[in-house]
């Protein structure tokens, strides 16, 4: 009993933590509708700008406080800084555009913390009074688990009351469900983003700062806790602080206890629990359908085949491309077959998130799935390339058939976070099973046949089942099929009306991009020689979502541009110092400069020049 | 600095020997050329090791082209980051064989980033030194006659803890260890050590927090409730700090023994500070204690260069170079062939002592420290230390044919 009680109060310490941490996250979601990807670089920072603030500081409660709460607000002010000068302009951009924007700050933020703190673990002397315990049935229990239980539940009852008690909050409540409808009737909304992200950013920053006691200021804190906070915003219902706070008591609790049945249960156990609950309440715990905002609803304009000059430059451009191994020397061969890969990769993902409409933060795991098909198929069976090329996409598409049943009744965030839950899963097992997959090890040795050995064979091979397969999804969004895709997107009722399956159309598309990025994941896999889980893990998975917006979502060659044009950067910036910062402000570069992708931006300049 | 004349003199005598006997074209072209190591490990992932190995190997470097180089070239390292993914290192791996036609490969932290590299040394045929990580797979299951690997192993790290944890006498053991291959092996071999010494013992409980992100009050809490008599901890980094803290805070590691693996290695170590436990039974490097001229010469040679203490990866990262420039000079080429066959039984310099490249598996002989931990002004220290060197650590030889079958 006493081990019980003890194990609970550990639960809900664990449980404080999290909300901290997503309070801001769904704050902000809830009125900016951003995704923003940046949260835990805040909260990073919080922990890093604390240690250099208490490291100064007397070591008494009160200059502790004190200390915490100027943290807070230095992190606010960062946030505020964050949302006028990059934020603000692209508000109008497409959905998950900021998402990118706040991708290529998380990258800017990691050089900028090594560079200001450097790279050792910068913990805080802990003075006596932080040390102490609470005897709790005759076990100890820390002082200040204590008072982060209390903190927790403070910090909700204080935001409850700005949001329910203020005309600010008021204000708040109002956007979070119309925002349109509260411009217009001439609400601030320039000033009314910059507090909430401001606001926002400062929960992230307290959080850090409330951690930095526990251990340690490091520069891995800021992915560490990224997913853990979207999972809780997401349970909880996004927007919904409420729902935030039980998602948080749920999954802190739920830990504590689970950890002791089942140790290693520790790589998932968050995923798995967001997956039953988005299966079981779509919307999360306390949240409710999005409102539309006007935006979504306007039926984006039809695509059409491209104009003769854009097919004479893809003409060029695939000639090029076959030449190449004539023109390149051998590394930018390998690099190019790495281009090929992410070609049919993000066209994959863009099938889905582009004319279907389904975002997926999980695309990695098809892509880990059809490389493990083939690593599978060439060490297990021993079978030749052929038999491992034909197995992925199989396998791939097999398991997005039955995954995708959960996933295509969802729509947004939502969507978007299943698939996340589900690519842990996927990533937790091939880590975990190590008796067939080799764990974190990997699997070694899957090297092409020897007819294919030749990088220039592998190369070719890998452009015609690549590009091909690009080419074919093409060819599918002009047929009908692409066409009620498209009006299941835009308009579900009216598609309904005129008799298209929208659930089986969703379905279809899934399968078909699950199977896609199947296939590129089994010829990465012969290129590479060796399959890692670290194909199906998260970075991976944001590689896909950074190139199809990046090329440009709404446009038919987006993905291809994003895919070649990330691949070749990433790829030459990787070689020199401070990739991260380059790589980090080129990206919020592009994104401030073309919103609607490279491609988007292109077919714009070409409509002007025509007109 | 004693240990490199020593190299300079064995590099001097060997490229004697190579000028005589290899042809004049040949030599024509071995003045002229740095001999280059493309280098590729994970300095953005885990710059809390690799940043100051990276000072390591650089001092290596200016030290051995100081001394005139190898074989009459200079060293030249093209390193690169890997951004702590496989599927990247090979693709620098080959950068760095096609377009920087360097002569070898080095480097790697994270043991499936060192897998994916020796990989590629098998299937091209060139020859790749792993420094820093520690899987066993890397010279036993999954060895090859092209890749070496410098450091002790999880085998090796854990065979020579498990001395002073039979002497603990304790019956009831848990383990906790980072979820993924490192921490796996770990605990396997710990366990198994400990089953042969010490028949009777109970592992009672495990846990097994993922990297870089345990729960330490769960944690903690999950190991007190089944109330052992010692914790065997492969956890470092801030999933170190985390669990010390709430160890400490808990009660947790009061009349119970601790062995923990790395702990005593200074990058780890100063975080912890002054909450240090006492008498953990750790591997490390005592770097205020130690007092041996070869130690200390490398302290200050790295603290005077760079002005700040060396870390364990500065160690690893020197000896990286000083093992590659002994076995280039033994070899007396850079061909591959040449050198897979000639790093075996090189004998290399290294911060901790010398050193050699095993003729059985390719694993090098750099040792690490063993002691406890304890508290002084404020800072972790290690005390009762002793220098284990890596060949006292290995299985006998017919285990180690039996776990290599290439």
């Amino acid at each position: 009993m006493d081990v019980i009680v003890l194990q609970l109060l550990t639960g809900l310490a664990g449980a404080s933590t999290l909300f901290l941490v997503a309070a801001g996250l769904t704050v902000i979601f809830g009125v900016t509708r951003v995704v923003n990807f940046s949260h835990g670089s805040l909260y990073m920072l919080g922990a890093f700008i604390a240690w250099s603030i208490l490291t100064r500081l007397p070591r008494e409660p009160e200059f502790f406080i004190l200390g915490i709460l100027a943290t807070a607000i230095a992190t606010a002010a960062t946030g505020a800084l964050l949302e006028v000068a990059l934020l603000r302009r692209i508000y109008r951009a497409p959905e998950l555009l900021q998402l990118l924007a706040t991708f290529g700050v998380v990258l800017v933020v990691q050089d900028a913390a090594l560079f200001l703190w450097g790279p050792v673990d910068l913990s805080l002397s802990r003075p006596r009074w932080l040390r102490g315990a609470i005897e709790v049935m005759g076990l100890r229990f820390p002082l200040y688990d204590a008072a982060l239980i209390a903190i927790g539940p403070s910090v909700l009852g204080l935001l409850l009351l700005l949001f329910h008690r203020t005309r600010w909050g008021l204000l708040v409540r109002a956007a979070t469900q119309d925002r349109d409808m509260a411009a217009a009737l001439g609400v601030d909304q320039r000033m009314l983003f910059t507090s909430v992200f401001a606001l926002g950013a400062g929960l992230a920053g307290l959080g850090g700062a409330l951690a930095l006691p526990q251990g340690s200021a490091n520069l891995n804190m800021d992915l560490a806790v990224i997913a853990d906070a979207f999972v809780v915003v997401v349970v909880g219902g996004m927007g919904s602080l409420g729902g935030a706070f039980l998602a948080a008591l749920l999954i802190g609790v739920l830990n504590a206890f689970g950890i002791v049945l089942v140790p290693k249960i520790t790589l998932v156990l968050v995923f798995l629990v967001m997956a039953v609950v988005l299966v079981l309440r779509p919307h999360g715990l306390l949240g409710r359908p999005q409102a539309m905002a006007r935006a979504e609803v306007e039926a984006l304009s039809p695509i059409r085949p491209a104009p003769p000059a854009l097919q004479i430059l893809g003409a060029v451009a695939l000639a090029l491309a076959i030449a190449a191994p004539f023109l390149a020397g051998p590394y930018l061969l390998t690099v190019l077959t790495e281009a090929a890969v992410a070609v049919l990769f993000a066209a994959a993902l863009h099938v889905m998130m582009g004319p279907g409409g389904m975002a997926s933060f999980g695309h990695a795991a098809w892509f880990g799935i059809g490389a493990y098909a083939a690593a599978f198929a060439a060490k297990s069976l021993a079978a030749p390339m052929a038999v491992g090329l034909l197995l992925a996409p199989l396998a791939a598409g097999a398991v997005a058939l039955a995954v995708g049943g959960f996933v295509v009744r969802m729509s947004g965030v939502y969507l978007a976070m299943l698939t996340l839950a589900f690519a842990q899963i996927a990533w937790a097992v091939a880590f975990q099973w190590v008796d067939v997959t080799g764990g974190d090890n990997g699997v070694l040795g899957v090297w092409p046949d020897p007819w294919a050995a030749n990088p220039w064979t592998l190369y070719w091979l890998a452009l015609v089942l690549c590009i091909g397969g690009a080419l074919l999804l093409r060819r599918a969004l002009f047929a009908p099929f692409g066409f009620a895709l498209r009006a299941s997107r835009d308009s579900a009722l009216r598609a309904e009306a005129i008799g298209l399956d929208t659930t089986s159309l969703r379905l279809a598309a899934f399968v078909l991009a699950g199977a896609a990025a199947g296939l590129s994941g089994a010829v990465f896999a012969y290129a590479k020689g060796s399959v890692f889980p670290t194909y199906m893990a998260i970075p991976h998975s944001v590689d896909a979502l950074v190139m199809v917006l990046l090329g440009g979502v709404q446009t038919m060659a987006g993905p291809v541009v994003g895919a070649v044009s990330y691949t070749l950067l990433h790829s030459w910036l990787l070689t020199s110092d401070l990739w991260r910062l380059k790589l980090g402000l080129l990206i919020v570069v592009l994104v401030l400069a073309f919103p609607a992708g490279i491609a988007g931006a292109a077919a714009s300049a070409w409509a002007r020049v025509r007109r | 600095m004693p240990i490199f004349r020593r190299t300079l003199l064995a590099a001097g005598t060997t490229t004697l020997a190579a000028t005589l006997a290899a042809p004049a074209i040949l030599r024509a072209q071995s003045t002229s050329a740095p001999i280059r190591i493309g280098e590729v490990n994970s300095y953005t992932a885990i710059p809390a090791f690799t940043l100051p190995y990276r000072l390591g190997w650089q001092l290596a470097v200016e030290q051995v082209n100081a001394a005139g180089g190898v074989l009459g070239r200079k060293l030249e390292v093209i390193s690169h980051d890997d951004a702590g993914k496989p599927q990247d290192a090979v693709r620098l791996a080959s950068a760095l064989l096609d377009e920087s036609r360097v002569d070898l490969l080095a480097g790697g932290f994270l043991s499936n980033v060192g897998l994916a590299l020796s990989d590629v040394a098998r299937q091209r045929k060139r020859l790749f030194v792993a420094s820093e990580p520690l899987t066993d797979a890397l010279v036993w299951e999954q060895g090859h006659r092209y890749c070496y690997r410098l450091r002790p192993s999880t085998y090796m790290q854990v065979s020579m803890l498990v001395d002073d944890a039979v002497k603990l006498g304790a019956k009831r053991w848990v383990t906790v260890s980072p979820n993924y291959e490192y921490g796996q092996s770990l605990v396997k071999w710990f366990k198994l050590l400990m089953q042969q010494r010490q028949p009777g013992i109970e592992f009672v409980a495990e846990q097994w927090p993922a990297l870089g992100r345990i729960d330490a009050g769960a944690t903690a809490a999950a190991l007190a409730q089944a109330r052992p008599d010692a914790i065997f901890n492969g956890t470092f980094g801030p999933d170190l700090t985390n669990f010390v803290r709430q160890g400490n805070t808990r009660g947790l590691f009061e009349k119970r023994g601790v062995v923990s693996v790395l702990t005593g290695e200074p990058e780890y170590l100063e975080p912890l500070g002054d909450e240090t436990p006492e008498g953990w039974i750790v591997t490390g490097w005592p770097i205020e204690t130690v007092t041996d001229p070869t130690n200390r010469a490398f302290i200050d040679a790295y603290t005077k260069r760079f002005n700040e203490a060396p870390k364990m990866g500065s160690v690893v990262g020197h000896a990286t170079i000083t093992a590659i420039a002994a076995g280039i000079a033994k070899s007396g080429s850079v061909e591959t062939e040449a050198m897979a066959d000639g790093f075996k039984g090189a004998r290399f310099p290294t911060p901790f002592g010398p050193a050699i490249w095993r003729h059985q598996d390719n694993q090098g002989t750099l040792g690490t420290f063993v002691g406890r931990t304890t508290v002084k002004n404020g800072r972790g220290q290690m005390v009762d230390w002793r220098y284990v060197d890596g060949a006292d650590a290995m299985p006998s030889d017919d285990e180690v044919r039996r776990l290599r079958p290439a």
